[in-house]
């Protein structure tokens, strides 16, 4: 599973989501693995303003990735040469290159995986387990 | 505006409109529907310019071809004087252009050389001069011809400039007899491709499926650009374990690998297992954010949800509340390997109706949900739609079987604004079957069991033994469906009565209880 669903999951028991320390799940004992592709630029806009950066800050933390920086990048820090603003505003989408940036942000979210290792939920200490890159979120009889 | 004709395929027609609007939305571009039968191939519509129609057909599964309409009649000399009046200021733009002009008969036969010759000869007046070439030419023109079934004659006809052709080819690279990984209930690729694109799958959006077994869904959604995930309450469909459907299959496959079959792995964002009324997809009520929509975050949903028949439809939990021994077990060896949480049949409408719910919650406004619903065909199913406040229901299509059928909804997620104030609270929790049997909890199961075979049968037999005793059969035919109509009348007069009866015994049961305390009272009085 690539680390941007982690921004999407909380614990799935109902009494922990009302929990603000149910999100992020924790990973631990994580293995991690890069799976190559290409940067998708329109994808890494769309999805920049409904990211909880503070969150994506934490994991990155606990999985010892470089340290992302503490305010989340705007749209123009996404393309190169997005500095300058009247060149970005003609050029259409297809010619737009990505900048250092969104090359990080990109190996991040869409590159990095977590094949094996479990995801802690905050609040209530329950363990999922991931295996073959698939998290499993069934909870048990006695907590459903 | 500028009329174009849309050849389209003749195949699920119920569809055809809702993939156009929902194109011509998605390219942002304006399309009026002219002429439009569920009979014809050919539709005419107003569209902006040659490059929007071009955008709105290149992906379409249920168009074949766009064309920019140059006339068209009934009559070939009617046909021709419109060919005239509509298209004589474009030719001299095409006049020097390398052209083809073909001819396409619908529900027609092949006519001889001679006479398709005879005819492409007489549009000589469109006065082109330069080189007739097939393969590659500047202009390519096709005049169609609509037949009747067994007819001589076309009934109408059109000539169309040809623009672009359309995204069909997909589905045969999606066909899943070339996909590696697939179960019994994969959904057809061409469907799966037209749910996408009616739930306007694109670059830069983000899909999930909730019930994606072996990821055909996702797969659409990648293909058209989204990035995807999904979840499944199994999780060997996802990873593999479970082997694949496919005769004759051995090793390990999964739901990456399809991915990794089109190339599509960078857009998919790996599985998970869960279940939707468990999810651990995040919630707005998980963080007290309270203006929904600043806290939403998918595109779009589409799912085939499980309708209990072939795939068993069961969340998470027990059918009867868990004893405390047993919660006690349970809490101990859940962490063993091989545990397998329990799970308990649920109602198919509870269920529909929890996907509108979760697709409220994490739906951006304008994002899609798209889902398929089985329904019976004798079921008056426009009362069965599931709707909710914060959804607008954009379109229905409908794949017909042959005793039942399924449908395609469409939902769009409202906007804050346009959602009527206190129409959540309204909202109120509905009523669900209950019971802790699979067909207790699900209509359409039931009915799919029992219900529309047992008229059927009945009827058949009833037919058999009339005609035995010397009826004609198209009379006993006759007599067969005026007593399954008696025979729902009287159905209904059961209920009513049953109602009735109900009804009374309350009544007497009210009467005996005032009565009883009006004794009791008697008797205190009396003791004073």
């Amino acid at each position: 599973m690539k680390l941007l669903t982690l921004n999407f999951l909380t614990c799935a028991i109902k009494t922990c989501k009302t929990n603000a320390s149910s999100f992020p799940l924790h990973p631990r004992d994580a293995e991690l693995e890069i799976q190559e592709a290409d940067v998708n630029l329109p994808f890494l806009k769309n999805i920049l303003p409904r990211l909880m950066w503070e969150e994506l800050r934490t994991i990155c933390k606990e999985l010892g990735l470089p340290d992302l920086p503490p305010t989340p990048p705007t749209p123009t820090d996404l393309i190169s040469g997005g500095n300058s603003t009247d060149t970005t505003e003609g050029r259409t989408q297809a010619e737009q290159e990505p900048s250092q940036t969104a090359k990080d942000l990109h190996r991040v979210l869409l590159e990095t995986c977590i094949q094996e290792g479990k995801l802690v939920c905050g609040c209530c200490g329950h363990e999922y387990a991931v295996k073959e890159g698939v998290a499993n979120f069934l909870l048990p009889g006695h907590l459903v | 505006m500028p009329e174009y004709l849309v050849r389209l395929a003749q195949i699920h027609e119920t569809f055809r409109k809702a993939e156009l609007h929902a194109l011509a939305e998605l390219a942002g571009v304006e399309l009026e529907i002219v002429k439009y039968d569920d009979d014809s191939p050919y539709c005419i519509v107003h569209l902006p310019s040659d490059a929007a129609a071009k955008q709105v057909a290149s992906r379409a599964m249920l168009i074949q071809g766009i064309y920019e309409l140059w006339g068209q009649g009934s009559t070939y000399d009617e046909f021709r004087s419109n060919v005239t009046e509509t298209s004589s200021t474009k030719w001299p733009t095409y006049q020097t252009s390398t052209f083809s002009f073909r001819i396409e008969r619908y529900r027609g036969v092949q006519a001889p050389a001679e006479q398709t010759r005879a005819i492409i000869e007489s549009f000589q007046f469109l006065g082109f001069k330069g080189k007739v070439q097939i393969k590659n030419p500047e202009a390519s023109f096709r005049i169609f011809e609509e037949y009747d079934l067994d007819a001589k004659e076309p009934k109408y006809l059109y000539l169309g400039r040809w623009i672009a052709d359309s995204g069909r080819d997909a589905k045969n690279t999606y066909d899943l007899k070339k996909r590696h990984y697939i179960s019994t209930t994969s959904m057809d690729a061409e469907l799966a491709l037209l749910t996408a694109n009616i739930a306007q799958a694109a670059p830069g959006k983000i899909f999930y499926d909730p019930f994606m077994g072996t990821g055909g869904f996702p797969l659409a959604c990648a293909h058209y650009g989204a990035v995807v995930t999904g979840s499944d309450i199994d999780g060997r469909s996802i990873r593999g374990l479970g082997g694949s459907a496919r005769r004759g299959q051995t090793g390990k496959k999964n739901v990456e690998m399809n991915f990794q079959q089109y190339g599509l792995e960078g857009n998919y964002l790996g599985g998970f297992v869960s279940d939707l009324t468990n999810t651990p997809l995040r919630l707005p009520s998980s963080h007290g954010v309270t203006t929904e929509t600043d806290f939403a975050y998918l595109d779009g949903i589409v799912c085939d949800p499980p309708y209990g028949i072939r795939e068993g439809l069961k969340v998470l939990g027990s059918r009867e509340t868990l004893l405390p021994t047993e919660r006690a077990t349970h809490a101990a060896q859940y962490r063993t390997e091989g545990y397998i949480p329990p799970k308990r049949p649920y109602s198919f409408t509870a269920l529909l109706d929890d996907i509108l719910t979760f697709a409220v919650s994490t739906l951006v406004p304008n994002g899609r949900l798209s889902m398929w619903m089985p329904t019976a065909n004798d079921e008056d199913v426009e009362l069965i739609i599931p709707q909710h406040p914060c959804l607008e229901l954009t379109s229905v299509c409908v794949q017909a079987f042959n005793k039942w059928s399924r449908r395609l909804l469409t939902y769009r997620r409202k906007r804050a604004s346009e959602i009527p104030e206190g129409a959540l609270e309204e909202m109120a929790k509905r009523a669900y079957e209950t019971g802790t049997r699979a067909s207790d909890l699900n209509d359409f199961r039931r009915k799919y069991f029992q219900g529309f075979r047992e008229f059927e049968d009945m009827k058949k037999e009833f037919i058999r033994m009339k005609v035995g005793a010397g009826v004609k059969q198209e009379e006993a035919r006759a007599e067969a469906d005026q007593i399954q109509e008696a025979k729902v009348s009287a159905a209904e007069k059961a209920e009513l009565a049953k109602k009735e009866v109900e009804a009374r015994t309350k009544d007497a049961e009210a009467a005996a209880v005032k009565a009883e305390e009006l004794n009791e009272r008697f008797n205190a009085e009396a003791r004073t």
